[in-house]
């Protein structure tokens, strides 16, 4: 877990995550990751064998806090004309973009 | 005051209780229209020195409060927030206003409907008067990440508000709106309430609706208020709260009259004190003023007795891995297809979306966005994300345990007073301790509210934190009251 990030990982992470890091954006970032992930190593102090991991807290609280699941039936949602037009291009029915693949 | 800081400008002023206004408005001595024109007027004013407001709704502020002066004048019953203006944080939505969130990439985006909060608060009869800066997508404790420029302190205008609802705590320190809606996934409604000397709650995760919130960390993601006193606070809580089958995580528990709770007396409560809260790091003038906080409860006729949660200082890197590896998952979405900002010089899909979230994210998003791709990444999720879940239920434990023996909790909300604008700016890791006393009631789900109390010698607020159980806002209302009766703010 104290593993040091690497240029190419964090190359390969924004690659992932779509984003597109410049090559002077890119040492700074490995900095802060290696900083932070070295901060978060503190956790490996901590035995978790066993422990169930927690993914959201509805369960807690005697389920105090627990969700309700809505009947299952069809109802209106936004309209697609209230939609649309929120789009950077579009011919009102479908999103248009860039080309996918070359020709 | 020494004259140093005397050379900083205060914007500080605090608006009327909302019986009072609801009294003015019902009597027909005030009018909804005058009092939301009153509000514009000094939003106009001040705005530009303190950048609270993005955008203002300002029709659809004025045709409610006409709605509200025509049933005054009928001498129809008014609904509790009759008349009262507020202003909501920029990561909910308003039908046909700007949503920002914050970010470049939402310019332009006007959402085609309301979020449950804001519905429900327009419902009571309350003015929305516009939306309110913030931390770009919530992520910052100092306003300082908005793509919109930073929010300045009303108490001290070279000093951040806190965040990330920055805009939300200022608004109502500064008097700019009567009470506010914010968000708080780590501590963001409740460390800009202390940086401001405002009072502001964290629901009960599921207690608020998230319908229309614009989502950072999903699991963790709270809507609450902001009011000028606690009673208020309450109020606004009992209005926005309750099941909403928009939202699958909304809790179905009854409703209780949180303002009525909020009367009732201390004496027999059980107040617990956790020695790790006031560890190093704490300021000085912070730990006495909680001190005399936590004297007045005594006082009041509450049995203050020591608790131990050994597993604290792990709540920052947990919540730093959960809340990360959750907005790469929840970002993933601003791709420049739907809404928002598309970058325009693009031949590829693939491009188009890099290019467009490129420009469009500022370097903390992109940092968080970073940080958990790589906790969720083939090899180093088992070491990272299921490790932080793991300890994420330590936590909680922890909590839950105490809560076997006392009633209440009460911790400094935030390590320090308000800090200056760049101070820590350059240090990721600096700022994320800012979070260190709010992020494990974030972790565990329970409730809390941070009350005003006391000031340090150069005038700055600090607020005490004071957490209950899952669903029992009741009881932390009923503290943090008793807090603020003493007097010590």
């Amino acid at each position: 877990m104290t593993a040091r990030v690497t240029v190419e990982e964090v190359v390969r992470v924004a690659e992932l995550a779509h984003l597109e890091l410049k090559p002077e954006e890119t040492p700074a970032m490995l900095n802060d990751l290696n900083a932070i992930l070295d901060y978060v190593a503190e956790l490996n102090e901590l035995d978790t064998v066993g422990v169930t991991p927690l993914a959201q807290v509805s369960e807690l609280g005697n389920g105090a806090g627990a969700g309700c699941l809505r009947s299952d039936q069809v109802s209106p949602s936004l309209d697609r004309a209230a939609v649309m037009p929120q789009a950077p291009e579009t011919d009102q029915v479908f999103f248009k973009v860039p080309k996918v693949i070359e020709r | 005051m020494s004259s140093e800081a005397k050379a900083t400008e205060s914007f500080v002023e605090k608006p009327k209780s909302l019986a009072a206004l609801r009294a003015g408005i019902q009597s027909g001595s005030t009018k909804a229209t005058d009092l939301a024109a009153r509000y514009f007027d000094r939003i106009a004013a001040i705005n530009p020195r303190l950048n609270v407001y993005l955008s203002l709704t300002r029709e659809r502020a004025l045709e409610q409060a006409a709605r509200v002066d025509e049933m005054a004048a009928k001498g129809d019953p008014l609904p509790p927030l009759a008349g009262i203006p507020v202003g909501i944080k920029d990561v909910l939505v308003v039908k046909g206003a700007p949503a920002t969130a914050g970010s470049k990439i939402l310019e332009g985006y006007r959402p085609p409907y309301d979020a449950t909060a804001v519905a429900r608060l327009e419902a009571a009869g309350a003015v929305l008067l516009g939306k309110l800066n913030c931390d770009e997508f919530a992520m910052g404790s100092s306003n300082e990440n908005s793509a919109y420029g930073p929010v300045r302190n009303p108490v001290d205008t070279e000093r951040v508000p806190g965040g990330s609802s920055g805009g939300s705590a200022a608004a109502v320190a500064a008097n700019m709106a009567v009470a506010t809606l914010g968000s708080d996934t780590g501590g963001s409604i409740r460390q800009p309430a202390s940086f401001c000397g405002v009072v502001g709650v964290l629901p009960t995760y599921g207690r608020v609706s998230r319908y229309g919130l614009i989502a950072y960390a999903s699991s963790l993601d709270r809507v609450g208020p902001f009011a000028s006193n606690v009673r208020d606070a309450a109020t606004l809580l009992g209005v926005i709260a309750g099941q909403d089958p928009k939202d699958a995580t909304c809790s179905p528990a009854p409703v209780p009259d949180y303002a009525a709770e909020s009367d009732k007396p201390v004496a027999g409560l059980r107040i617990g004190v956790p020695a790790e809260y006031f560890a190093e790091g704490l300021d000085p003038e912070v730990r006495a003023a909680i001190e005399k906080g936590i004297a007045a409860l005594g006082a009041a006729g509450c049995s203050v007795k020591p608790v131990s949660m050994p597993n604290t200082k792990y709540a920052v890197p947990t919540y730093y891995l959960i809340a990360t590896a959750e907005a790469s998952a929840n970002l993933a979405r601003f791709d420049g297809v739907r809404y928002g900002y598309r970058s325009p010089a693009s031949d590829t899909l693939s491009d188009m979306y890099s290019h467009s979230r490129d420009e469009g994210f500022g370097a903390e998003v992109k940092r968080r966005i970073l940080l958990g791709t790589y906790a969720l990444s083939a090899g180093y999720y088992d070491a990272y994300y299921l490790k932080a879940q793991q300890v994420r239920r330590l936590l909680a434990e922890e909590y839950l345990r105490a809560f076997n023996d006392v009633d209440a909790i009460v911790t400094p909300t935030a390590p320090t007073p308000a800090f200056k604008l760049g101070e820590k700016t350059g240090d990721p890791l600096a700022m994320y301790l800012a979070d260190i006393y709010t992020v494990t009631a974030s972790l565990a789900g329970i409730c809390g509210v941070t009350v005003p109390c006391g000031t340090t010698a150069a005038g700055l607020p600090v607020g005490m934190q004071v957490l209950a159980a899952h669903l029992n806002e009741s009881t932390a209302f009923r503290v943090a009251r008793a807090v603020e009766d003493a007097g010590i703010y």
